[in-house]
């Protein structure tokens, strides 16, 4: 259970697993995550969404952006490696039916559990239009897979280098403006991007959903790590969510919340830096030496 | 509990049982009720508050010897009502007073799986203690014959000297029974049912098992170790555990019998859902469900900072919310997390704490401060969406209410802040809602437990029900209650069942 089946790097810190788990492959639907940890006493359990899902080859994929410690760790794993602990699927899958037109606006590695969720509208039989942004070019990933799915893509790049110049809110604007305009809007990313995803739609009155990435322990309700304020009520996302009105979630608080760590999490990352540069220290030694 | 070192209460104890044990003629009940009640050797508060090992050290056996003689063997045996399985304790603290331990674990093991963990975490004091002979005598609880600790000593003396047998096992039946979670509860029906030669297979959501006893009770009260050699006996017993499985989401409660053909499930997932007070603040930086700090202290280990990679707030000053044992235990863990000032703020008297009162004199001594007959209102925040500190409300006691208590009533306008950066909310848990959402024809009430008959069966044909899942959050001991009524009815169905 859980060996990595392939691994690909997608871009310089982003890579994409495919990890048996046939019972979660055979469940999992759009909108779903997983929860994983490395080592049984000491590592910690981290969220990843649920990328794709093969059941007939009983794998899923994992699409993770090394961004501290714990996925430093699972960006070193190699193909035959096993995941210590992987459970899912969790959270309430996405509400998927035929709205007309959806626009599903990734941004950076959002894209990855934006994936299964454009992939379910489109065979609800909606026109989907995907926009894809990212800082830089060779931070765009999943591009091809996107594209198959799109009826229509944007890519929009912070610095130009691909696509169009700027932030994802100005073709979401556009879209939002045509007529008929889009049933949904669906946005996954940075919660700033999700934040001023949700007021670019507000005025059009256009029903948005968004995908929020909480700081999580257990994942099954027992706790409230993960807690958010959605329309004035405290929500758990990994019971309630994670999927919410992106016109009720309270983005400010969330922010907030997810810097809770932030002390803790720069010490690890630094740690892990550093023992992984004594590693390749080591490795290189005896061929020092020779 | 007493700070005098282990040598020489156990010294102390040597000497009177010598002299006990020198005597012609038998003890007579005055004579029994005459020798000094014995004090559990401790951790020093000093030393204890900045560690997580275990604060009580156990009898010795000298110690468990001259306890064990202080019982009157009364014919009506008041103290077996006391127990919620129905120990046979006159017997076992009879064969401690022979010096036969092996006996008095074998009497005890023939009502309870856990002793070594109940014998640390039960309220004696108002189960088997409360009716207890001596205790009555002496017009003191507190004296009754400390039949906790005679079996929790017991329990280690077997586990310690590696006596422990795997129970027997009947021969395979070929049917099979699915235990969904891994606490108490479960780890009694895994066991009942497997003796009978069913196959078991346990499903428990976290990475490991044993449910609230792993991530809720920190090792201070009740060491990991223990816990571990139950679920290994249960191993070993032929029982299969499958952890990372979410029943609900990984698989549906009946697809288990529909899919993957098991004959009868058992439901023993607790109430794992955190209360919250639903004021102001709840949602800054800082604030936390004891759960969710108990959580990363226990089962992901915080505490060892720099090991593990689940980081935890180091705070200045604490302040819980609460007057159970989970707020003991989360306050306890801040001071041993670093925190120089901890305080607990709970509504009604101390009287009125459901938390037992050796762990509140415990966190007494450790230095908690107690703030009684005040709530929270409030929490504050800075700037940055960090706990600042806490605006409460003076409460009095007014009439009783229909729990019997008597409810306190908040002064007007007697409002005022305390300063703090971090706070825990340990006001209760719910049963988790994640069978109940996925599974809707099973019957539950308005609070969300499971409805089961008094055999513990549920609204489905094969299913039963017991544990926090069936009773709100209650104790480890009438979960294992439950789970003994479950198995036995489990075991009845699966009989008859061709």
């Amino acid at each position: 259970m859980n060996a990595i089946l392939r691994k690909q790097q997608l871009s310089e810190e982003v890579f994409l697993m495919a990890v048996r788990a046939p019972l979660i492959a055979e469940e999992r639907r759009p909108g779903q995550f997983v929860i994983l940890q490395l080592d049984d006493d000491f590592g910690e359990r981290i969220p990843l969404t649920i990328a794709d899902a093969d059941p007939a080859e009983g794998s899923i994929t994992l699409v993770f952006q090394a961004v501290g410690k714990t996925t430093h760790r699972l960006a070193e794993l190699a193909v035959g490696d096993r995941i210590a602990n992987l459970v899912g699927p969790l959270g309430r899958p996405t509400h998927i039916e035929n709205f007309g037109t959806v626009v599903c606006v990734g941004g950076g590695i959002g894209v990855a559990p934006l994936h299964p969720i454009a992939q379910g509208m489109k065979q609800a039989g909606n026109r989907v239009i995907i926009i894809m942004g990212a800082r830089t070019k060779n931070l765009i990933v999943l591009e091809d897979r996107m594209r198959a799915i799109a009826d229509e893509l944007i890519v929009c790049t912070d610095d130009g280098s691909a696509g169009r110049k700027g932030l994802v809110t100005e073709p979401l604007k556009e879209i939002c403006a045509r007529t008929p305009p889009p049933g949904l809007a669906v946005a996954i990313g940075p919660p700033i991007m999700m934040k001023f995803c949700a007021e670019a739609t507000r005025p059009f009155g256009i029903p948005t959903v968004v995908s929020l990435n909480t700081i999580m322990i257990d994942g099954t309700g027992m706790c409230g790590g993960c807690r958010v304020t959605v329309g004035g009520e405290t929500k758990f996302t990994c019971v309630d969510g994670p999927e919410f009105d992106g016109h009720a979630v309270d983005f400010d608080n969330l922010m907030k919340r997810l810097k809770a760590y932030k002390q803790r999490e720069d010490e690890a990352h630094e740690r892990c830096h550093l023992e992984m540069a004594a590693k390749t220290n080591e490795r290189r030694t005896p061929n020092a030496e020779r | 509990m007493s700070h005098a070192s282990r040598e020489s209460l156990s010294a102390s104890a040597r000497s009177h049982l010598d002299a006990l044990l020198a005597r012609a003629e038998p003890l007579k009940p005055k004579d029994r009720l005459a020798i000094p009640a014995q004090d559990m050797p401790a951790q020093h508060p000093h030393e204890r508050r900045r560690n997580v090992s275990e604060v009580a050290l156990g009898y010795t056996p000298e110690q468990a010897r001259l306890e064990a003689l202080r019982c009157l063997q009364c014919k009506n045996a008041p103290c077996v009502k006391g127990c919620p399985v129905g120990i046979d304790i006159s017997g076992f603290v009879q064969a401690i007073a022979d010096n036969d331990f092996a006996r008095a674990i074998d009497i005890i093991k023939r009502n309870s799986l856990l002793p070594a963990v109940c014998g640390r975490v039960c309220p004696q004091e108002t189960q088997c203690q409360e009716p207890c002979t001596v205790g009555k005598s002496l017009k003191d609880v507190n004296r009754a014959v400390s039949i906790g600790r005679l079996e929790r000593f017991v329990a280690d003396w077997e586990r310690e000297s590696g006596r422990a047998q795997v129970p027997p096992v009947k021969p395979e039946t070929g049917k099979r029974v699915a235990v969904i979670g891994s606490g108490p509860a479960s780890l009694v029906v895994a066991a009942d049912v497997r003796r009978e030669g069913h196959s078991v297979t346990i499903f428990e959501a976290f990475h490991k098992p044993g449910g609230v006893m792993i991530y809720g009770i920190p090792e201070f009260r009740l060491p990991k170790k223990i816990v571990q050699t139950e679920i290994d006996t249960l191993r070993a017993m032929g029982c299969e555990l499958r952890t990372n499985f979410v029943i609900g989401r990984t698989r549906k409660l009946t697809d288990l019998m529909t899919k993957d053909g098991y004959d009868a499930l058992f439901v023993g997932t607790g109430a794992g859902l955190p209360k919250f007070m639903e004021i102001e603040g709840e949602n800054l930086i800082g604030v936390f469900s004891a759960n969710e700090y108990l959580t990363r202290a226990n089962l992901m280990r915080a505490y060892e900072v720099g090991r593990a990679d689940t980081p935890i707030m180091a705070s200045r000053k604490v302040v819980v919310l609460g007057g159970g044992n989970v707020a003991m235990d989360s306050a306890r863990m801040a001071l041993r997390l670093g925190a120089e000032q901890v305080h607990i703020v709970y509504r009604r008297t101390e009287v009125e704490m459901p938390a037992r009162v050796e762990e509140v004199h415990h966190a007494q001594e450790e230095g908690v401060v107690f703030h009684l007959l005040q709530n929270a209102k409030r929490i504050l925040g800075d700037d940055y969406g960090r706990v600042s500190g806490i605006e409460c409300l003076r409460y009095e006691l007014g009439e009783p209410d229909a729990s019997g208590r008597r409810r306190p009533v908040e002064i007007k306008g007697s409002e005022f802040v305390m300063d703090c950066d971090t706070v825990i909310v340990a006001i209760g848990n719910e049963s988790n809602p994640l069978i109940k959402q996925t599974t809707p024809q099973l019957n539950t009430n308005k609070w969300g437990h499971i409805v089961v008959d008094e055999k513990g069966k549920t609204s489905i044909e094969g299913v039963y029900a017991g544990g926090d899942i069936v009773l709100g959050a209650a104790t480890v001991i009438l979960a294992m209650g439950q789970g003994r009524t479950a198995a036995k009815s489990i075991n009845e169905y699966l009989a008859a069942k061709t």
